[in-house]
Parts: C-alpha cells; structure tokens; sequence
C-alpha cells in the first residue's frame, strides 16, 4: 500500500512537473513583431532580441552544458557551476563546524545551570533575532578579510538554533535518566557522555538540521555582497551579466544542494533517535 | 536498636506556596532492616513512600532526621543501594544488555570487558531474558523492561536493594510471574530488599516485615506486620497456609479504617501524643496477636535505654 501510494506520488509529481514547463514554454514565446520591422531594424539588420525570462528548454540546454564540466576555472568571472558551489559549501562548513563547535558545549552549560541559562538569557534574546548580514561590515572591519568575514556570518546565523535546542534538550531530559546516571555514581563527565549527550542527541540533530538550513540561505547573500566567489556571486555576476538563464539555472541548483544538505542532517538525526 | 539499616526521626516538609502553610508529608519516621530481610510499605497515596524510598537512596534528603546504612549515614546515592523504579528507568538508546554492563562497569570500573559480559549475562539468565538481551528497551514488553531493570539491580550486587512499586506497571499475570522470580533471585542472592508496594497479597508472599504507614499529611509508620509463614513461598501455595488470612485481614483492615483513623489531627495533636517521645514501630504478630511493644527512642542519643512509648493506641490485639 505505501509502496504503491509513492509509486502513485512520483506519477503525480512527473505529470506536475511537465505541465507546469510545458505551460511556461508555451506562455513565453518571444513576441512577434506585428507591423514588420522598422527602417532602422532593416537597416541594423534585424530586430534586438526582446530581454525575458528563459524557456525551460533554454535552462535545460545550459543545465547539460554546466553540468558536463562544473569544475573549470577560466578566471575570476568564469567558474564552473560546481566550483562555485563548493567555495559556497566551503565557507557554510568552516562557519557551520565553528558555530558547533561554541554551541554545543555553551548549550550543555546552559541546559545544566539554570544560573547560567538566566545569566546568558538576555544576550542571547538580544542577539539572536539581529540579521546575520548586519554584522557584515564590522566583520569587515574588523577581520579585514571578506573570506574569513563571510565565515563569520555564517558562525553567527547557525549558532543560535544549535544553542537554543542544545540548551532545551539538555535541560528536559528525564529525570530519571539522571537518577539513573546518579544511582551508579557516575562523574559529572560521565554523565554528560554516557546519559544526557544521548538523551538530548535528537533535539540537539534537530537544533544542528534548522542551522544548516538557515547558513545555506545566508551564504548566498553573503556572497553577494562580498563577491569574488561562491554561489551568491556567481547569481549575482550572471544578473550583471543580464543572464537570466544561468540566474534560474542556478537557482535550481541552490535548492538542490540545500535539499541535500537537510537530507544528511535528517539522516543523522534518525542515527541518534531512540523510542522511549 | 542495631539495624543494618536505620532510618531515625525522617521528616519531610515541603515550603507552603505563597503564603500556605508549610507541608509536612511525614514527620518522626523511624524503622529498621536487618541484614539479609525482605522489608515491604504499604500505605495510601500521598503518605511519602516514595519519598522516603529516595531518602534511603540519596536522591533525595529529608528535612528532619536521618539513614544509617553500616553505621555510616546515607549522604547522596550510592553503588551500595540499588534502585529499581516504577517505570523501568532504562536508558533507551542502550540495549538490554548494554543498560546491564554500563550499571556493571561503573560498579567494578577494573574489571575487563569478558568479565563484564559475563557477569551481566548471568543476570540477563536469571531473569530468563537470553534470547532477546540485544534488543532495544522500546522493543520488550512492560514485563521485560522491568525484568532488565530487576537484573541491572541485582548485577551490581548492592548491599541494599530498593524497589519503588516496581510491578505497579505490569498487568496480574506478568505481575505475579515476576514476583516468583524475584522471589527466586532474592533466596539465591540473600539481597536485603525493601519495596514499596499497593497490593497487599504481594507484599504478604514477597517479605519478612511489612511496615503500615498513616495516611498523609504528618504521616507515620504505625506499626510493623511479621509474616509468619515459613520460606520458600509460592503464589499458589501461600493462600492456603493457615496464617495468610490473619495476616491479610490485619493489613486491609489497616489500609481501610486504622490508616485514617490514626491521620487524625485531633488524635494526633492531643495532649497525650504530644507528651510521648517518638518511636519505632512496635512489631505486631496479627497469627498469635503478640505485640513486641513499641520502643522509644532515646532522644538523647544511646540506643538501648527504650521504654514502652506512646504507639499503645495504634496497637490492635487480634488475639
């Protein structure tokens, strides 16, 4: 039955998935000049093609050529798409492994301490609803580097969901899971690896998969303001460079990498679940 | 009054809220454990069973009074005294297997791990799990898990055994199945145990003594029940030895009438209860109605210098 009913589900998305281009391609066709060309068309020799959104076709054909070579470097304003994805991913994983890093051992504190958890409350509050992009420029100033500025951003945007969930998920676990960890004279070490480390390991997952989430849709407008390489700046040169093909192409590739990116998250997260 | 264990004068008062007066869920509670005994409670809801089972393990502390174990006093919990809770307490994301050899491994951090395998899996047998030890806690029924948890309370070998209602979970059939292994393990083992228990036919085939307790607030351990009838028991045969109604009337008769009528304020804050000094429970026999009176206990501080206290009116003679 559920076998069937994905079968059921992918018949549906194909067919979605063809009208909905098929409708596009249809809808926008380049215009037909009524009243025949001007004089000055005649004499350029024909008419400037009308500036639009690209035919599917159009994306497909450029997808195919990319994706046969991502990985060339023709200079500073010609990257295969692939490269630019992975200076993106680079900089999320360097923010993203740092932001963790500070996260998860500051959370156990704070899900430990209820003297801490009201000590660092207001900060936190304070902090976290500022827009990751607002810290660029003292990020510039301060670090003088738009690479290791970027990073930042990206450390700032994913510290706090890791935090808040670290925190929440050390703080509820079961009372007698400690008792447990007490009644067997574990040390507070122990106890923190042995008992609430598992314990709060899916809310913290869940924490770490919202995070991975949120620097994805940062690092692409970092990158736009930063420029030089990435994602964001590749989006950003194409519209520069009026190519909207490769803006949509793009586009689609952004979703993809950040559809897999929840998917090993979500993927890890299922690792460390555990049925009470 | 030399116990293995020896709880002197617990008292437990929770802060009122707001401006409520303060709670005093039990006051003056004073019993003992030998070496080796099987030791059952029984009281109502609400008079702090589990609450003194916590104080007994260092999980909790009272607010008066205190533990000796071994002449030594119980501060914080302990390898010495093992737990088994009402709903299981394994740690899920183990297997049934690995919630044993953690507890075995922090109890002899030395040993290598053949040794701890072995161990633990000696336990698992007993308690009739092999077969199934990889599995996961959510992957046992409530009988299973709680046979883990009686073996994990075991394995590490404590000096005392406590068990906080730990059947209460578990539906008759499994309930009295268990409670014959348990039976089992307990003479093999020679485990001083003291359980928490509602169910009365329990209590009479699992201990040695079972402790009534008053209703709550103020509540106090009025007296203590021998069960004389002779070891080893068995469900089926039990009910019909001679002495199991006496002593089966006596304790319902308790947790039905006496319990709330000892609860009573006026009872208890009369001139005459106030004069006594607080005691350990006197040692009622309901089979020959013989009452080892009550001894007072010497606020002073020497054991020994007891005198018959002011417990006479909890004392019912069945004779």
């Amino acid at each position: 039955m559920m076998e069937n009913l994905n079968i059921r589900a992918a018949i549906l998305s194909m067919a979605i998935f063809v009208v909905l281009m098929l409708l596009w391609e249809l809808f926008n066709q380049p215009e037909e000049s009524k009243a025949g060309k001007t004089e000055y068309e005649l004499l350029m020799g024909g008419s400037e093609p009308q500036a639009r959104v690209p035919n599917p076709s159009e994306i497909g054909a450029l997808a195919i050529e990319e994706l046969s070579d991502p990985f060339y470097d023709k200079g500073p304003n010609d990257k295969g798409i692939g490269l630019q994805l992975l200076y993106s991913l680079k900089r999320v994983t360097m923010g993203y492994l740092l932001a963790a890093l500070v996260a998860i051992p500051v959370g156990f504190l704070i899900g430990m301490s209820p003297l801490m958890q009201r000590a660092l409350d207001p900060f936190i509050q304070v902090l976290k609803p500022v827009s990751p992009l607002a810290w660029m420029p003292l990020a510039l100033f301060i670090l003088k580097d738009s690479e290791v500025s970027s990073v930042f951003v990206i450390f700032i945007c994913s510290i706090w969901p890791m935090l808040i969930n670290t925190a929440f998920g050390v703080s509820s676990v079961k009372k007698d899971y400690i008792n447990v960890a007490r009644t067997h004279e574990l040390g507070k070490l122990r106890t923190a690896f042995y008992v609430i480390l598992p314990a709060a390991a899916p809310t913290i997952l869940t924490g770490m998969r919202i995070s991975i989430g949120i620097a994805w849709l940062v690092i692409v407008a970092a990158e736009m303001l930063v420029g030089g390489t990435g994602i964001g700046y590749y989006v950003w040169n194409e519209w520069n460079n009026l190519d909207l093909t490769s803006v949509v192409f793009s586009i689609l590739m952004i979703g993809v990498v950040g559809m897999l990116l929840d998917f090993l998250l979500a993927r890890a997260t299922r690792m460390v679940q555990y049925v009470e | 009054m030399n116990y293995f264990v020896n709880a002197q004068g617990l008292t437990k008062t929770y802060p009122g809220i707001g401006k409520g007066n303060p709670l005093t869920v039990f006051e003056d509670v004073f019993f003992g454990i030998n070496k080796g005994e099987f030791v059952c409670i029984i009281g109502h809801s609400g008079c702090g069973k589990s609450t003194i089972l916590n104080i007994l393990a260092g999980l909790d502390d009272a607010s008066k009074g205190a533990v000796l174990m071994d002449n030594r006093e119980v501060a914080g919990p302990s390898l010495d005294r093992g737990v088994v809770f009402q709903n299981y307490s394994l740690l899920p994301w183990m297997s049934a297997l690995r919630n044993i050899t953690f507890a075995v491994q922090s109890r002899w951090p030395k040993w290598n791990k053949e040794e701890v395998l072995a161990h633990s899996m000696k336990y698992i047998e007993m308690v009739g799990l092999k077969g199934t030890e990889t599995r996961k806690p959510s992957q046992l029924s409530g009988g299973m898990r709680q046979r883990v948890s009686i073996a994990r309370a075991f394995a590490i070998e404590p000096k005392l055994l406590l068990l906080d209602e730990p059947f209460g979970a578990l539906d008759a059939l499994t309930r009295g199945m268990i409670q014959e292994e348990l039976l089992k393990i307990w003479e093999k083992t020679n485990q001083t145990v003291f359980m928490i228990t509602h169910d009365v036919d329990e209590a009479i085939l699992l201990s040695d003594r079972i402790l009534l307790m008053t209703n709550g607030p103020h509540a106090q351990i009025a007296e203590s029940v021998v069960i004389d009838i002779p070891r080893p028991r068995s469900r089926s045969d039990i009910i019909h030895h001679p002495n199991y109604y006496a002593i089966r009337n006596h304790v319902v008769e308790f947790l039905v009438k006496r319990s709330k009528e000892l609860a009573d304020p006026a009872l208890r804050e009369s001139e005459a209860a106030k004069e006594t000094k607080p005691t350990y429970p006197p040692e009622v026999n309901p089979v020959t109605g013989k009452v080892n009176q009550a001894t007072a206990v010497d606020t002073t501080g020497s054991p020994g210098s007891a005198k018959p206290g002011g417990y006479q009116r909890n004392v019912v003679n069945m004779s």
